[in-house]
């Protein structure tokens, strides 16, 4: 494998689960790259698929009513199909995964310490004093002031900041290639959530780790990312680079994101612009673009076939020609409404 | 956390005294249940009646009378059956003690690891064949009346396969003390706990499956399948490990139970002169001393092993260390 080969390729990643409304496609189709410590930023919706596909990387997916099909390849490894014992020793070590909820996310009969050293000395073979020592090393790390005490206290005993560092120093702690972080700061404080993604930024320039992360959260996009994915019914509308994404957004459903953020300056709107109507229920999506009957800017070609990313670079997926699309990409750009 | 074990047992001591005076007040103090009667016999003449009355105490104040009577049970202890005349009431309770911890301590060994067992291989194979046949027998097991198991292990293990070689091991119905003999001990015990563990492993192994399949749903479950750990570790480290605080809890109250007079029927069918069955017969005379006795020993014993639950909480809980 080279150098510069992506770290991860996914392609035609689809994630479905068996139900009495016959089969959910939670992720329907999903392709994309992480090259070499890169940021990616996953964007959408609640139940747009993306905490699903970050699970099926890291072979989480566990329900046994699921069915995961397509290619997931890691420094030029299959993980689909893998068996229990080759994936454990890629996921902690390799791969590793910070969760939403830092609340729940530790188990709350053991201490930090030993939570750390059990996926230490699960990958490397370690005392149990050098392990709690590279947990205390870690803790300071990720910023928690007194970790000699940390390292011996229990998950109820820190708040839900903390416990997200701790967390995340459990992640680190066999210097992953890749990091992917499933909403890491919706459960936090707004001061919180500045400083645990500062700590994300630096991972990359500390430790080397290419990043994948989920968010709903626009700004933390903004923060942090190289590159934006934006997601919507299980599947990617737009990908491009974070600075492309964000000045000239290509789909109606980004436009529509956007337009629901306060904007930082000039005039205030009145009112948000809101994106009509609620995400499609995953069980029975419409035949076309999934989010052609809440789109603004739909017309008959969208409701007959599904759109495909077209272009490279910074592409997305809607069959809006494109001197229609810049016009209204341009209006945008001059504080326009988008809304038709 | 010393503080907290410290206010425990203050609060157990209250708890003992609560239920000495309420024990007291049902057998002496309500109407109709006249202590004296009991005592005199059937048919005895007033003067007597007054005459027993005097000489035990009866017709002084209620407080004073409570007084005495703890007096008698637990600082003089030569408090008598009004039934048995000159039997004394502790030592015959502290005779059976022995006899039910043994039965019951046995059979918790066995219920612990059985119910253990099957919650664990259960709840890791849950909605398999093996899920479904384990959970099917500890219905069973659940379901059996625990005297008539009894029975039917006495009538096979005593008289129809006595004389084949399965069961001639087995001695006559009755208890052997431990000090006496060990091997005898155990020989005696041995189908009793079987016994009276069967129900317990079938509701053990039933409650703690499904705790740990509750507990397998939990985040920090998939956290822990995340760091690459292998599913046997993530199974008992976390899953079993967070699961066993409900298993404590129902133990510490079924232990108490037992060894407070619970085993009463386990006790009647193999003949073991334990608490239960001494409380048994006391009942059925209307024994008051001796039923006072055992009713606050099954109280003493129901509060120490909740006293003992709430200290192993704080080492198998460490969120329990800080909230007290």
């Amino acid at each position: 494998m080279s150098a510069d080969a992506p770290l991860l390729i996914v392609e035609d990643l689809t994630v479905s689960f068996r139900s009495d409304e016959g089969l959910v496609r939670a992720v329907g189709g999903v392709s994309f790259t992480v090259e070499q410590r890169e940021i990616v930023g996953v964007v959408g919706e609640s139940g747009s698929g993306k905490s699903q596909t970050l699970l099926a990387i890291m072979g989480l997916v566990d329900s046994p009513n699921a069915i995961v099909s397509g290619s997931i390849r890691f420094m030029g490894q299959e993980l689909i199909g893998l068996n229990r014992r080759a994936l454990d020793a890629i996921r902690g070590r390799q791969i590793a995964m910070i969760f939403q909820d830092p609340m729940s996310a530790l188990t709350p009969v053991h201490t930090i310490g030993n939570q750390i050293g059990e996926q230490v000395r699960a990958h490397e073979k370690v005392s149990a004093k050098a392990a709690r020592a590279r947990a205390v090393e870690l803790l300071d790390a990720v910023g928690i002031a007194n970790p000699e005490r940390v390292v011996d206290g229990y998950p109820h005993q820190l708040s839900g900041g903390m416990r997200q560092r701790a967390v995340i120093a459990m992640a680190l702690s066999c210097n992953p290639a890749l990091l992917v972080a499933d909403e890491p700061t919706t459960a936090l404080d707004v001061t919180v959530q500045a400083q645990i993604l500062e700590l994300i930024g630096r991972l990359r320039d500390e430790f080397g780790s290419a990043v994948i992360l989920v968010t709903h959260d626009l700004g933390v996009v903004a923060e942090v990312a190289d590159r934006v994915l934006v997601m919507y019914g299980g599947r990617f509308v737009e990908q491009g680079g974070k600075n492309s994404v964000f000045r000239t957004p290509l789909h109606p459903y980004t436009w529509g994101l956007f337009g629901s953020i306060p904007p930082m300056e000039g005039e205030r709107p009145a009112r948000l612009a809101a994106i009509p109507g609620a995400p499609p229920s995953l069980s029975n999506l419409p035949k076309g673009c999934a989010f052609g009957p809440r789109c603004a800017f739909r017309h008959d070609a969208c409701l007959v076939q599904l759109p495909v990313m077209h272009g490279d670079g910074h592409r997305a997926a809607c069959v809006l020609p494109e001197t229609r699309r810049n016009q209204f990409t341009v209006r945008k750009a001059a504080g326009g409404e988008m809304q038709r | 956390m010393l503080a907290a074990l410290g206010f425990r047992l203050g609060q157990m001591v209250l708890v003992m005294f609560g239920i000495s005076v309420v024990a007291f007040l049902i057998f002496f103090a309500t109407p109709g249940a006249d202590p004296s009667a009991r005592i005199a016999g059937r048919n005895a003449s007033q003067e007597t009646l007054i005459q027993v009355r005097h000489d035990f105490g009866l017709d002084r104040p209620l407080p004073v009378q409570y007084g005495l009577m703890m007096n008698r049970l637990f600082v003089s202890r030569d408090l008598t059956s009004f039934v048995n005349r000159g039997q004394r009431v502790i030592p015959t309770v502290t005779r059976a003690i022995p006899v039910t911890l043994s039965l019951v301590g046995g059979a918790a060994l066995l219920w612990v690891l059985g119910g253990l067992i099957v919650g664990v291989i259960a709840g890791a194979t849950r909605g398999t064949f093996i899920d479904r046949a384990l959970m099917i027998l500890s219905l069973i097991g659940v379901s059996i009346p625990v005297f008539w198991l009894g029975e039917v292990a006495n009538l096979l293990t005593q008289s129809r396969w006595h004389d084949t070689w399965l069961f001639s091991w087995v001695p006559p119905l009755g208890y052997v003390p431990l000090t006496q003999n060990p091997w005898a001990w155990f020989k005696a015990l041995v189908i009793p706990w079987f016994t009276l563990a069967t129900l317990y492993v079938g509701l053990y192994g039933r409650v703690l499956r499904a705790s740990l399949i509750e507990m397998m749903q939990e985040d920090f479950i998939r956290t822990a399948r995340a760091k690459g750990i292998g599913e046997r570790r993530v199974l008992l480290h976390h899953g079993l490990r967070t699961s066993l605080v409900a298993f404590v809890t129902m133990f510490g109250l079924d232990f108490g139970a037992l060894v407070g007079g619970g085993a009463l029927l386990t006790e009647v069918v193999f003949g073991l002169q334990g608490v239960g069955k001494l409380t048994y017969e006391a009942l059925q005379s209307l024994d008051l001393p001796m039923i006072l006795a055992t009713v606050i020993y099954a109280a003493f014993f129901v509060v120490m092993a909740n006293f003992v639950v709430d200290v192993v909480f704080v080492f198998i809980d460490p969120r329990a260390r800080d909230v007290r």
